[in-house]
């Protein structure tokens, strides 16, 4: 199964390393204040901020997944984009945007408190990093053992190398120089799997000679011959589709709980558009991301359907890694492609495309760890508690050091932790999902709501997270063997697939927090005044004043623009 | 702060010129590039970087130019 690199390959690994460092030293002159390393001094135009506003969200795992998804569903793997996605992304610019920037709010947690109050902060915050750097950490694991299959590296020189490099470069420049190598990682990521778009369609004829071969295998999987290369088309029964999932499904969980729960309200995401330099930069932020994510479908996605092709011609000679239960290690896909595909020189870029989407996305996790910690926690709960309250900004530049090192430490362990117990993975990936989609409503509710109150936030964070926890120990997807899937209370539903069990475990946990969160509000009393809640909530602020800009900077013009690609792309692979 | 633009014009040029240079180095090694259906991928990615690469490079040039020129109004 393994294959070895030549050395071109490895120069141009190494002259990525180089340069990803030297951004990282470059910078490390401007860091002389918290606000510099933590937030990167707000100052960076929104073609910038915008790019790494997905790039963060192009980690290893993203990458991986959605090639390996794309060769399980096909097309319908856009969902997760066009639908998942883009409306999400517009509707943080557009109505949320204002008040995460214009609060002076340094972090998600820390809006939460300026609105709400202390405890529902202190909640979030802790969730929070947790979260992040498990998710770190997961990603690490992920990349390791991928490089140790494949490439046969030695998994720990792999883990603590790339750890050590992140570290490197977000130690020396903070979240400036997370921002500007994710910019630098968006274009490696594009530029190193092109030539696999290009061959793999080649390969087959283009999309015309992809359908014509897929037509076989997908009717023998029992489904219409060009579902792989349809969207919508068949989803109006969810047993005609791969997925499992009904369009209303699709909808309601996908395009709405999820996309919202992650893209409006996780810190990783929504701190990249508060680094910009001015609330327009900020707004039009995830707008200008908007463009180039609704076309990385094309680029992974894509990949994965020609990989299903390839697999079922058996005179191509390409096979998947099995795993100890015999079956193919659908995530292995697009390394398998590269192999199968590229001669040394770029076989070299591709493989520093699938580093450089492991980087983005771990520099993210510990670029929105440090900052949480250091402003949500540290400054927060623990110098309070010491004997001398107050610290100046060099202090918490030093802490927010540590913190990265920490950081990178403490994902280093859980990387090995996830190593001994391989579903565990799974499951956090399930609580995360538990985490975000009650957020959504108590921040959501927070900015247009004027009404909502700090307890009842917080019982809305927790009732939704433990609602959701409940519908997850109760429910199962078909086929599931572990408990990690679900059931560990009894078994009181089943879901034909683990999709839709994700989707409904978020929807009743953000239907749950909205509810508890407007019923307390209603029995509880407003205690912050007014003059506390202007550039906090949509009521007691004045709206911007857009007149005067041009339409390429208007954020109502780019959503237009944005909206109208999405439905455009929407229909023309209906 | 420091241009984006500049390193990643540098890298890409650099890659361009390296991966371009490799495909001429190993333009008649056919079996090489069995895998690719002849064509020379090299060459053709690394043509590719060079000319984003020097694009980029020449945007950053021009920012330098364009920043330099107003602090010239602000200051002088």
């Amino acid at each position: 199964m393994e294959f070895s690199l030549g050395w071109i390959d490895y120069i141009i690994m190494v002259i990525y390393f180089i340069f990803v460092l030297g951004i990282g030293w470059a910078l490390k002159r401007y860091m002389k204040s918290a606000s510099a390393f933590l937030e990167a001094g707000r100052s960076l135009p929104s073609w910038v901020t915008g790019l790494a506003f997905i790039s963060t969200n192009l980690g290893a795992l993203e990458v991986m997944g959605m090639t390996g998804s794309g060769l399980k569903y096909g097309m319908l793997t856009t969902h997760f984009y066009w639908v998942g996605a883009i409306p999400a992304m517009v509707f943080l610019a557009l109505f949320m945007m204002p008040f995460y920037y214009g609060s002076k709010a340094r972090s998600v947690p820390e809006y939460l408190k300026l609105r709400y109050d202390e405890k529902t902060r202190g909640l979030n915050a802790i969730l929070f990093a947790v979260m992040t750097i498990l998710a770190s950490g997961i990603s690490m694991y992920a990349l390791a053992i991928l490089m140790e299959t494949v490439l046969g590296w030695n998994f720990h020189l792999s883990l603590i190398l790339s750890a050590a490099i992140v570290l490197g470069y977000t130690y020396l420049g903070g979240l400036s120089s997370a921002i500007y190598n994710e910019v630098l990682q968006f274009f490696i990521i594009v530029i190193g799997l092109i030539p696999i778009v290009f061959l793999s369609l080649h390969d087959f004829g283009g999309w015309s000679g992809l359908k014509e071969t897929l037509s076989p295998i997908v009717e023998a999987k029992g489904y219409a011959p060009d579902t792989w290369l349809t969207t919508w088309k068949y989803t109006g029964k969810a047993s005609s589709n791969p997925m499992g999932v009904e369009w209303y499904g699709i909808f309601a969980g996908l395009g709405f709980v999820l996309s919202f729960g992650y893209w409006c309200t996780n810190f990783l995401i929504v701190q990249r558009a508060m680094a910009a330099e001015t609330k327009l930069a900020a707004r039009n932020t995830p707008l200008i991301g908007a463009i180039p994510k609704m076309l990385v479908p094309f680029l992974i996605i894509v990949p994965g359907i020609a990989a299903l092709a390839l697999l079922n011609t058996p005179d191509k000679n390409f096979i998947l890694p099995l795993n100890s239960q015999g079956q193919p290690i659908y995530d292995y896909t697009i390394i398998m492609l590269l192999k199968h595909y590229l001669p040394a020189g770029v076989l070299g870029l591709g493989i520093t495309a699938l580093l450089a989407s492991f980087m983005s996305g771990m520099a993210g996790n510990v670029s929105a760890f440090n900052t949480v910690w250091t402003y949500d926690i540290y400054q927060s709960y623990i110098r309070p508690a010491t004997d001398n309250k107050v610290a100046d900004d060099r202090h918490y530049l030093q802490v927010g050091k540590i913190a990265t090192v920490v950081g990178v430490l403490v994902s280093i362990g859980a990387a090995y932790i996830a190593s001994l117990f391989g579903n565990i993975m799974d499951f956090l990936q399930t609580i995360f999902s538990m985490i975000n989609a009650p957020l959504f409503a108590v921040i959501f509710l927070g900015m247009f709501w004027k009404r909502s109150t700090g307890h009842a936030a917080f019982s809305g964070l927790l009732g939704g997270f433990l609602i959701a926890l409940l519908h997850h120990g109760l429910t199962i997807p078909a086929g599931a063997e572990t408990i990690f899937k679900g059931g560990w209370l009894g078994v009181v539903h089943t879901y034909p697939v683990e999709m839709a069990q994700n989707f409904w475990t978020a929807i009743f946990a953000c239907t749950t927090s909205t509810l508890i969160t407007v019923l307390l509000s209603l029995a509880t009393k407003q205690i912050k005044s007014e003059t506390e809640m202007t550039g906090l909530v949509y009521q007691f602020t004045p709206k911007d004043r857009l007149e005067g800009i041009p339409w390429f900077r208007h954020p109502f013009a780019l959503a237009a623009i944005v909206i109208v690609m999405a439905l455009i792309l929407t229909v023309f692979f209906w | 702060m420091i241009d984006i633009k500049l390193p990643i014009g540098l890298m890409f040029t650099i890659l361009g010129v390296i991966i371009a240079g490799y495909g001429l180095v190993t333009i008649n090694n056919s079996e090489m590039y069995q895998k690719s259906f002849g064509i020379n991928v090299n060459i053709w990615s690394g043509a590719g970087m060079l000319l984003f690469g020097v694009i980029m490079l020449l945007l950053s040039r021009k920012g330098k130019k364009e920043a330099r020129s107003q602090s010239y109004k602000r200051h002088g």
